[in-house]
């Protein structure tokens, strides 16, 4: 019964190999939109992220988020990939090694803290930064991710549905990222003119790479290479598409001028989006998922957030929580059994109770990691001091964190 | 019979996922060879091209590119999809679902009108673009690639070879490409100075995206994990490299100095000329077809370009067109039944008439596609104009088009 | 002695080097700058967030003369660098105290020619 599939196996390792360049990819992405003084900074904790979070999961992480368990968590049962073998876990994934899961969800596991940088960057000390972000994997990122895939999980249980990390990625580390905004204050100087990102190409760079990547984080979802994974392939393009589209279109229309910025914000905006509902929804939802989002999105990042006066630097809240949110309940709205047997009818097809459903797992996700998080970084903040010097801040981040500078300025 | 096969399946999305990624490749390529004030407009035309065409091929585009039909194009039977699922369909392939052969497909619709906006680039207005790219795909695009791999295409019964896409791809884009340029006209001040290219590193990492890309493109056009995949892949190597190196060897001997430059469009214009053949050709033709490409694209580049003084900005004529046009000859020439008896035999195995049908093929593409260029140019141009004004073109299309730049100069 | 520092328009560059070759002015020092004077900047929007006002970019040259070369240096400039659109740049004239030419010692005019 338990065979394990040769094709299924490859599509697994390779999309696993696709989502781990999608944190290289972020960092470019947020690497490009700030100072010249502070790139460094960003691909350091982008790059330390995928050793740290690789170590911590294969020792206890995704035991905590996947040993079966009806608890907060799933123990410590696989600690040290005890008992995670060669041999499939037919609970999880019946036709591939239990190892390719478990590296596939690792993947996950470290771009979801990589994320929430984009919010406190330009300012945290890097000390704190590693400490911070090793306690959210472990308190906020490992229970979620249990309650929601685990075996045992209670919004799994529920019936929450979540194709590839819409509430577990994207909303909670979305969620994370205005917490920890709030927390820290803003960037100094920064009422005198927004800093402007240093080098625009670097972001489209990054957003080519996180759209490539991300066939591997949805369509690799499937677990197999069958009809459901090219479903999802195909949905996660065209949402990508049509929330590209449309950011430049709403620029176009209230600026004059459609924006390269904005379009890779509306590109990536739509791939937050669709991550939740690729393996439940069909094509035609997809385009309007995709244009629905960079909608909302527009709205957060350049109407909202200027109102409130937060400084989320890059818009991790803006961008993935906004955009995560709304792949979430679009998901209950749109999720259809035609495309996906083992899914659910939404709201559009039927099934009021689905829309339910997600919005109860999208606000206990959005309470559990903001309160979380709040903690997390008061803790490290008594312990440690999460903020740069005034002196260091304005010298830059790679001189004072790192004692290195991005580009020369003579030879 | 027509059951998925899980690794075929895995196969072509990781291509498709390849292929899409051709299109940041091609930016880059682009965009490091365009002025700093010009560098975003590339990058924008290039991802807006990405969304656009997403789009249009899901709604209507496949459909009358692939949907059965002996006319003009293929019918409207699959608009929006529909009747595109999940099963398999044999007539294109048998082995991997109906939606993975189109998605696959789709990213060869997004990167063919990319690749002219080389001849183009720098002074092109960004409304008329948009225009001009639809139309392109709609009137240029579809018809031909119906006719060369649609279900009743003419060319397709007459027997043509074209395994990834050099009559499909190269050569309607590339002669589209000089259309284009002859029409628009030069850039302002070129005679005095032609411009170098603002960032050469984005050029290396482009043609680098590129390769690794085409290994998607040309591989996964078997549409199984089989031998001919193999065998295309390693063609594809080998003619990049002797693309790459022949390239090198001719600046030596012309110039006294090998260039990256130089080495980097030989790369590309091996890779495009053995597209056509890359599934019927064994390793040796590999070798000659990347030698030749090079020699003639250098030729049509640096000797002939100058001297009849069209101004294709960043050569897509040059490189895509004049070997996309030697690679679907080569494919007459060497292609062989013991690579591929799916195939055909070419002029060196005995069989002329397959070198006269690939003639046709590329003689009836090549007026096709220059002359309804032409006219989309012209009906574009007669609308809204498409060419900006001279202040515009001198302040660089970066703050005039998008009301960004690439690079600050101070933080 | 005096040295002439000239901001120019980017894309004017090529066609002021034109004219100096032509006034037989070889020896020049080009940078990159940013600036603006009447001409207001213009408009950059990242993320919504409008920038107007901004500084454009502008090249900078210097160009030390003896006092015979000043003004073909100036009617070369402004015949390579004018448009007539806001913009175009100024010519500044300062005296130039001293020059010495690093390989050999030699001192003033010697030393620019």
């Amino acid at each position: 019964m338990n065979m394990i599939n040769s094709g299924d196996t490859a599509w697994v390792l390779v999309s696993s190999a696709l989502v781990l360049l999608m944190t290289p990819a972020l960092a470019f992405f947020y690497g490009g939109m700030v100072r010249k003084k502070n790139v460094l900074s960003i691909l350091m904790q982008c790059c330390i992220i995928l050793g740290l979070i690789s170590v911590q999961w294969v020792l206890f992480g995704y035991s905590l988020s996947f040993a079966p368990g009806k608890g907060f968590w799933g123990g410590f049962g696989w600690a040290g990939l005890n008992g995670v073998g060669l041999e499939p876990y037919a609970d999880y994934a019946g036709t591939i090694p239990h190892q390719a899961f478990m590296v596939f969800q690792m993947m996950f596991a470290i771009i979801t803290p990589a994320l929430i940088i984009g919010a406190f960057a330009e300012r945290m000390k890097f000390s704190a930064f590693l400490l911070f972000t090793l306690l959210w994997a472990t308190l906020v990122y490992d229970p979620l991710c249990h309650w929601v895939w685990g075996l045992g999980g209670w919004l799994r249980n529920m019936g929450a549905l979540d194709f590839a990390g819409g509430t577990v990625v994207h909303i909670n580390a979305g969620i994370a990222a205005l917490a920890t905004a709030l927390a820290i204050g803003k960037r100094k100087n920064i009422d005198k003119g927004t800093p402007t990102p240093h080098n625009m190409p670097f972001v489209v760079l990054g957003t080519g790479l996180l759209w490539f990547g991300w066939f591997g984080f949805n369509a690799g979802s499937a677990l197999a290479a069958n009809g459901l994974a090219v479903n999802a392939f195909v949905v996660t393009n065209t949402a990508a598409a049509a929330a590209g589209l449309s950011w430049a279109i709403i620029e176009w229309i209230r600026n004059g001028k459609p924006t390269i910025f904005g379009f890779c914000s509306g590109a990536v905006a739509g791939l937050v989006a669709i991550t939740p509902a690729a393996g439940f929804v069909n094509v035609v939802s997809a385009v309007i998922i995709g244009l629905l989002v960079s909608v909302l999105c527009f709205i957060a990042v350049s109407i909202i957030k200027p109102m409130l006066g937060y400084d989320d630097s890059l818009d991790a809240f803006g961008v993935h929580c906004i955009g995560g949110i709304w792949g979430a309940l679009a998901t209950g709205l749109f999720a259809s059994k035609a495309v996906n047997p083992a899914g659910a009818d939404g709201l559009f097809y039927g099934n009021p109770a689905q829309f339910k459903i997600q919005l109860i797992a999208v606000l206990i996700t959005l309470a559990y990691s903001f309160v979380m998080t709040f903690v997390i970084y008061k803790a490290v903040d008594l312990l440690l001091g999460m903020r740069v010097k005034e002196e260091d801040e304005m010298m830059g981040l790679d001189l004072t964190q790192h004692h290195e500078r991005a580009y020369t300025v003579l030879e | 019979m027509n059951t998925v096969n899980t690794g075929d399946t895995a196969w072509v999305l990781i291509s498709a996922a390849l292929v899409m990624l051709m299109t940041p490749g091609l930016a880059f390529f682009y965009g490091g060879m365009v002025r700093k004030k010009n560098i975003l407009s590339i990058l924008m035309q290039c991802f807006i091209v990405l969304c656009l065409l997403s789009i249009q091929w899901v709604v209507y585009g496949y459909s009358i590119s692939f949907a059965p039909n002996d006319g003009f194009w293929g019918g409207f039977q699959w608009f929006c999809l529909n009747g595109v699922g999940v099963e398999p369909y044999p007539d294109y392939a048998a082995t991997i679902p109906h939606q993975a052969f189109m998605i696959f497909q789709a990213m060869f619709a997004v990167i063919t009108p990319a690749l002219i906006l080389g001849a183009f680039a720098e002074r092109m207005k960004f409304s008329s673009f948009l225009i001009f790219i639809l139309l392109w795909a709609t009137f240029v695009y579809a018809p031909v690639c119906h006719w060369v791999w649609g279900t009743g295409g003419w060319l397709k019964k007459l027997g043509v070879l074209d395994f990834a896409g050099g009559i499909v791809v190269h050569i309607t884009a590339g002669i589209a490409a000089l259309a284009t340029a002859l029409v628009i006209g030069k850039r302002k001040n070129l005679e005095k100075n032609i411009p170098s290219p603002h960032n050469l590193p984005f050029v290396v990492l482009g043609t680098a995206l590129l390769w690794f890309g085409w290994f998607g493109f040309n591989a996964g056009s078997a549409l199984a994990a089989n031998g001919i995949a193999v065998s295309a892949f390693v063609a594809t190597n080998t003619a990049a490299a002797a693309g790459g190196l022949s390239w090198a060897l001719m600046d030596l001997i012309r110039n006294g100095r090998t260039t990256m430059f130089g080495t980097a469009s030989g790369a590309v214009a091996g890779l495009a000329a053995v597209t056509p053949g890359a599934g019927f050709i064994s390793v040796v033709p590999a070798i000659a077809i990347g030698l030749v490409a090079s020699l003639i694209c250098f030729i049509a580049v640096s000797v002939i370009k100058p001297k009849l003084g069209y101004d294709d900005s960043l050569d897509a004529f040059g490189v895509h067109c004049i070997s996309g046009t030697w690679g679907v000859l080569a494919t007459g020439l060497f292609a062989s039944k013991l690579v591929n008896p799916a195939g055909a035999d070419g002029l060196f195995l005995g069989n002329p008439k397959q070198f006269l049908i690939q003639l046709i093929a590329v003689g009836v593409t090549l007026v096709y596609a220059f002359a309804v260029t032409m006219i989309i140019y012209k009906i574009v141009d007669l609308t809204i104009g498409v060419r900006v004004d001279e202040k515009e073109e001198a302040m660089g299309l970066d703050l005039t088009q998008h009301h960004e730049r690439a690079y600050t100069v101070l933080e | 002695m005096k040295l002439v520092i000239a901001i120019i328009q980017p894309h004017k560059l090529e066609d002021v080097k034109k004219e100096l070759y032509a006034a037989e002015v070889n020896l020049i020092t080009v940078s990159e700058v940013l600036g603006h004077g009447q001409q207001k900047g213009v408009t950059e929007i990242y993320r919504g967030a409008k920038e107007t006002g901004n500084l454009l970019r502008k090249v900078r040259l210097e160009i030390a003369v003896n006092e015979s070369f000043v003004e073909p240096t100036i009617k070369a400039i402004i015949k390579g660098a004018k448009t007539g659109n806001v913009g175009d740049g100024k010519i500044f004239v300062l005296d130039l105290g001293r020059c010495v030419r690093i390989r050999t010692n030699e001192e003033g005019s010697l030393a620019i020619g």
